[in-house]
């Protein structure tokens, strides 16, 4: 064993943090079982058996997009043929479905559309509080709260104080990428900086919404800028203690302006069982099914994931960057998964609450 | 990693710790030792993941320090899916009278083999139905045309070598003098199944028994033809069957020596009687027909079975990212780029990877690509 990996290896042992030259090392190493190792163990000492889903349905109201990223498949112009704007009615019929099947979370996000005013998504919320009040409403990246205030010219406290009252819940991780400013140069650069991303974070938290976190991974960005990417996410963690949960994103090259293969299974392990091993003041570390497959997603939870998010419904954002897997996951399906991984299937809520768990299963 | 390890022993797929360490004693042993049934199916239920990992990595790297990673440029190519056999686990036959019957043209398998040399490949695996009306002359008849062409042939599994000899009236010795005489190379390791015959009643009832599988294999390896071995599990059978058919493949192995490589895959319900079978559900629950228990059986196939030299992948079932994974389970063989695949493809599994995309695969895992022109060597 490499003497970096060993010394890592008794820091997670007696549960000593671990430094950013450790989770580089972390990801430099092919010793893939060693680091399974480590991240499993780290995160049985946390939740044990259990791993987590959600019944849960994504809304993608607007693909119109003012940033148009290189790295999205999903964003279009305005005027462009495939562009579209959900209707009201087309999101309450999409959140009547998740209804119906027992949903407990509508995640919502969209472009940064040029035109609809803060009002439209203030009335959005309202109007799906009030005829679905069972449902939680995990909406809006960072990225849209910050356009929310610019466009609304309110402050973020602000802004995050009517999306509250309107009946946000809590937000997603999304938007982060990569926070390093050479590779948000190259990918978005017409996106808000890492700084602003981390600040509105700050202040959601502040404003007692929780969030996730999202690291986007396998495009231009180097080992060292995903370490720094989680360096602060740490730090700020440290600060709020407002994240609930750390997802690693797949780049995924379809339709995108980069020129790249997939991420191998070896990437999408190490960005997991690394994030269990060094985001040690994170509760959850989440292996989106959409993004690598639900097979390596069952893997993963002996890396160091307990959670696999949810039923979703439908994708659009990683299957227009074509994303093989399907769009939706029974309760069925996610609860076999993880009981042939030989984990405890536990349907959650928003924010962890337990809504279900199931008994474990003997062999 | 003991100390790491310790308080945190997980079992494989769930049941708890009934046996204490029992299994790290058989782990230890299994080097030096042929395990017994129970054994083995108990390292299949109980041993963590890790370990199993750790033990299987071992044994390939004991094998082949190099860390080489073989795969092939070639083509399946499936003569007739028209089969009298209709296994409730297949989504690939069909009845004669089907309307998308179909055996394959002389010209359709020209284009088949040209596009293949285009493509660099060096080798068709030949494999079909058993067709009601096929017996040697036919398939010598097919082995001359693909034999025309500059390319290796890797064709028929034991049960057409047996279908052949039956509708003929020959022995499965002269069927065999008489497929090579035409231009045979090698033959496949398929319908192997799960080599048990209790596992083989209720999922393939009317194809050959272990017995006369492993005939063919014999009789092959006699004649000195190379051949793989398969197991597909994840159906109906218990660990104990698994376990079986690993111990008796190592058996054979140990007579013959000539099985170049070894090759579990899983059960692809997707459109197959099985799957509405309702028994089926529950034995899938329990089985390892899914991606964390195809890792265990890799890794448990790579442990029994030291004196067979290469373990493959299978990324047409299981996809790149958890092939790739397997390459730390036990495998050091990355199987074929297919170029066409229909048996799987058939149950709604469309899996692809090119050429570039294996060796890229192989790299990133830390390995060292090589690319063969014929099955791996067995010596």
């Amino acid at each position: 064993m490499e003497a970096a990996l060993r010394t890592i290896r008794d820091k997670v042992h007696a549960g000593h943090r671990l430094s950013e030259e450790d989770a580089l090392a972390l990801f430099r190493t092919r010793d893939i079982l060693l680091v399974g190792e480590m991240a499993d163990f780290a995160n049985r000492r946390k939740n044990g058996d259990r791993v987590y889903f959600i019944v849960n349905r994504h809304i993608n109201p607007t693909n119109i997009c003012v940033n148009r990223c290189q790295f999205c498949a999903f964003s279009k112009t305005q005027g462009e043929p495939l562009a579209y704007t959900m209707t009201m009615e087309e999101i309450l019929r999409r959140a009547e479905e998740a209804s119906l099947q027992k949903a407990t979370e509508l995640h919502i996000v969209g472009g940064l559309h040029p035109d609809l005013p803060f009002d439209f998504y203030l009335l959005t919320l309202r109007t799906l509080r009030e005829r679905f009040p069972e449902m939680h409403l995990q909406a809006f990246t960072a990225v849209e709260i910050d356009y929310f205030s610019r466009i609304a010219g309110l402050t973020l406290d602000e802004v995050l104080h009517q999306l509250k009252e309107a009946g946000l819940g809590s937000l997603p991780g999304g938007g982060a990428e990569i926070f390093d400013p050479e590779v948000r140069n190259r990918i978005c650069p017409e996106k808000i900086s890492g700084d602003r991303w981390l600040e509105v974070m700050e202040a959601v938290h502040a404003a007692g919404l929780r969030s996730n976190a999202t690291m986007l991974y396998g495009h231009v960005e180097t080992l060292e800028s995903r370490v720094d990417h989680m360096r602060r996410l740490r730090e700020l963690q440290d600060r709020t203690g407002g994240f609930q949960s750390f997802i690693p994103l797949a780049f995924h090259p379809k339709n995108t302006q980069i020129a790249k293969g997939d991420t191998t299974g070896l990437e999408d392990l190490l960005s997991l069982a690394v994030g269990r091993l060094y985001l040690d003041n994170f509760a959850h570390i989440k292996s989106f099914w959409i993004m690598v497959g639900p097979k390596l997603a069952q893997v993963s939870l002996h890396f160091g994931v307990n959670d696999i998010d949810g039923t979703v419904v439908e994708e659009k954002i990683t299957h227009a960057a074509g994303a093989q897997a399907g769009q939706e996951m029974t309760v069925s399906e996610l609860v076999t998964m993880i009981r042939q991984a030989g984990r405890v299937p536990v349907e959650r809520d928003t924010v962890y609450n337990v809504v279900r768990e199931w008994p474990q299963w003997q062999a | 990693m003991a100390g790491l390890m310790e308080g945190s022993a997980a079992p494989g797929t769930g049941s708890r710790g009934s046996t204490g360490g029992r299994w790290e004693e058989i782990l230890r042993r299994a080097d030096s030792e042929r395990p017994t049934v129970e054994d083995a199916a108990l390292l299949l239920r109980e041993a963590p993941l890790f370990a199993l990992g750790r033990a299987a990595d071992r044994v390939r790297r004991s094998l082949h320090p190099d860390g080489a990673v073989a795969y092939i440029v070639d083509r399946n190519i499936n003569y007739t899916n028209i089969c009298v056999c209709g296994c409730s686990f297949c989504a690939f036959f069909r009845d004669p009278s089907a309307p998308d019957a179909y055996v394959l043209s002389g010209e359709a398998l020209s284009k088949k083999i040209e596009e293949t040399l285009s493509l660099g490949g060096t080798q068709v695996l030949l494999q079909g139905g058993l067709h009601p009306d096929w017996g040697i002359e036919e398939a010598e008849r097919l082995v001359r045309a693909v034999k025309r062409y500059p390319i290796r042939l890797h064709g028929f599994s034991p049960p057409e070598v047996w279908h052949f000899a039956n509708r003929s009236g020959l022995t499965i010795r002269e069927v065999i003098v008489r497929l090579v005489a035409a231009g045979l190379d090698s033959i496949p390791g398929g319908g192997a199944e799960i080599l048990d015959d209790e596992v083989r009643a209720k999922i393939s009832p009317r194809k050959i028994g272990w017995e006369q599988w492993a005939a063919v294999m014999r009789e092959a390896h006699r004649q000195g033809l190379r051949t793989s071995a398969t197991m597909m599990f994840g159906s109906v059978e218990a660990p104990e069957s698994i376990a079986r058919h690993l111990l008796r493949v190592r058996d054979l192995q140990d007579r013959t020596g000539g099985f170049a490589s070894f090759i579990p895959w899983t059960f692809q319900p997707g459109n197959t009687a099985l799957s509405g079978d309702p028994g089926f559900g529950e034995s899938a629950l329990a089985g390892f027909g899914h991606a964390v228990g195809y890792l265990r059986v890799l890794a448990v196939s790579r442990l029994l079975i030291p004196n067979i030299r290469t373990v493959q992948v299978s990324w047409v079932t299981m996809g790149a990212k958890v092939a790739q994974l397997g390459l730390f389970f036990g495998a050091n063989d990355f199987g074929s780029t297919m170029i066409e695949e229909n048996v799987v493809a058939s149950a709604g599994v469309a899996f692809r990877m090119s050429e570039e995309e294996i060796v890229a695969t192989i790299r990133d895992a830390g390995f060292q690509p090589l690319k063969r022109e014929g099955p791996p060597c067995s010596t």
